[in-house]
């Protein structure tokens, strides 16, 4: 269970987040949507730990990410993220990209971690892409090699911070339909997401942030056929 | 077509002096290399209030000639009673020149790596030193790779200035067969030549790894 109370973070003068609450529970998908500079991408890897918090707390099944006593490194092998520019490692081929980690982190030896690796690759369709060096790669087929190199670590957590915004339009059905079949799987998920459509399909839950408040979260019906927030309905409108 | 009076033994001088020009490269380029990593580390990741007074005295390294950093920092190791020769103070002189050059090839190098790589590598749980590792420095590496050849073939050149202090190098070596000999420009295309063959396979290094490394980037 992701648990975040009362979450406050800001870049010198400027508040991206004020006050968050929000408790994610296990298996639930959230989508977070939102207009750029709502705080959405910030309160994901505030989660991961990559970004400090000023006051508040994140708990990840009990155990308080920004504690200083936290091994952000172990919680990190708990908790995927995969960004919005996909990060290939461009020195290592696909295969070593994805069982870098595993072996290093995890201490698996090369052959488990190379187990590990092919059958996420494969579970992503990259299983014939195996020996390839990412820059020969689409943008498509590298962000799902980077949603593979974050499930090689069994997280159990899944955060995906706007992963289709940098791709070519027809390059996005590739990579949500992986997102919606890790859904599908019973993977917990908090995505920040542009893409309405899927956000209305796959979530239990979405959350609209406007200017780093929590506007309003619902179930996905109710939020989109009958939205409460007048900012909402406002974003609603200009995205339809 | 050449009337010359030079022997297979002056040819043996000029291998030693030659092989004196490979000691004190190799013992600069590989100390200042490892220094030069170690500084350029702390330039990127310490705070200004240790990179900022790092920095000035690597500039100061950078700025004098070495030349002048030599008789100073021999005059200097006989003041202090250091008892240093003449080849460990060349060494030491050069390694702090090569150092000071090479922390900025590194700190340029690890610039290099895209903040969001690092931040994802450090997101599947590596750790700073596991991300430097496996990440920053192979990349870092490819990034340098072709300043850091330039700098050993130019550390190589330079250590010519240590006949200052008596050692007998190459270029010395050249100089004393010229006095004897009186046969400048023969001797010196050959001096030429010895340096050249040095350089060459540094170079060509250079130009094989970076083709090997090319197709993945």
């Amino acid at each position: 269970m992701i648990e975040i109370e009362n979450v406050r973070k800001s870049f010198g003068t400027l508040e991206v987040l004020k006050g968050i609450d929000l408790t994610v529970k296990k298996g639930e998908v959230v989508t977070v949507i939102g207009g750029s500079g709502s705080g959405k991408s910030t309160l994901l890897t505030c989660i991961n730990g990559l970004e400090p918090i000023d006051s508040g707390r994140i708990k990840i099944d009990g155990t308080e990410v920004h504690a200083k006593s936290t091994d952000l490194n172990k919680l990190r092998s708990k908790v995927g993220i995969v960004f919005q520019q996909w990060n290939a490692f461009p020195h290592l081929t696909v295969l070593e990209n994805v069982m870098l980690a595993p072996r290093k982190v995890l201490g698996l030896s090369k052959q488990a971690a190379e187990e590990v690796a092919v059958k996420q690759l494969t579970h992503v369709g990259l299983g014939e892409k195996l020996s390839v060096y990412p820059n020969r790669m689409s943008g498509g087929q590298q962000q799902r090699m980077a949603i593979a190199r974050a499930l090689a670590m069994s997280p159990e957590y899944m955060l995906f911070d706007e992963v289709t915004s940098a791709l070519d339009p027809q390059l996005v059905g590739e990579v949500l339909d992986t997102l919606r079949m890790l859904a599908s799987e019973g993977m917990t998920m908090i995505c920040v997401t542009h893409e309405m459509k899927f956000a209305r399909e796959v979530s239990d839950r979405v959350a609209f942030f406007h200017k780093g408040v929590m506007a309003e979260i619902a179930p996905p019906e109710a939020l989109f056929g009958a939205p409460k927030d007048p900012e909402l309905q406002k974003f609603l409108a200009a995205t339809h | 077509m050449f009337n010359t009076a030079l022997t297979w033994s002056d040819l043996a001088f000029l291998a030693q002096g030659a092989a004196m020009t490979l000691a004190v490269t190799a013992v600069s380029v590989t100390a200042g290399t490892l220094l030069g990593i170690l500084f350029g580390v702390i330039r990127v990741q310490a705070s200004t209030y240790w990179s900022v007074p790092l920095t000035f005295v690597l500039d100061v390294f950078r700025s004098v000639p070495l030349l002048i950093q030599l008789v100073l920092a021999n005059a200097f190791q006989s003041i202090a009673k250091l008892g240093w020769g003449p080849f460990t103070t060349s060494c030491v002189v050069l390694s702090l020149y090569t150092a000071a050059y090479c922390t900025e090839i590194v700190r340029g190098g690890i610039s290099s790596v895209p903040a969001t790589t690092r931040r994802a590598s450090r997101s599947l749980g590596m750790t700073w030193w596991q991300d430097m590792r496996y990440i920053v420095a192979p990349l870092a590496t490819r990034v340098s790779l072709p300043s850091w050849i330039g700098l050993t073939l130019g550390v190589m050149k330079d250590s010519a200035l240590v006949l200052w202090l008596g050692l007998i190098e190459l270029l010395r070596a050249s100089q004393i067969l010229v006095t004897r000999l009186q046969e400048p420009l023969f001797i010196l295309l050959i001096c030429g030549a010895i340096y050249f063959l040095i350089s060459f396979p540094i170079a060509r290094l250079g130009g094989y790894l970076e083709k090997r490394w090319s197709p993945n980037d």
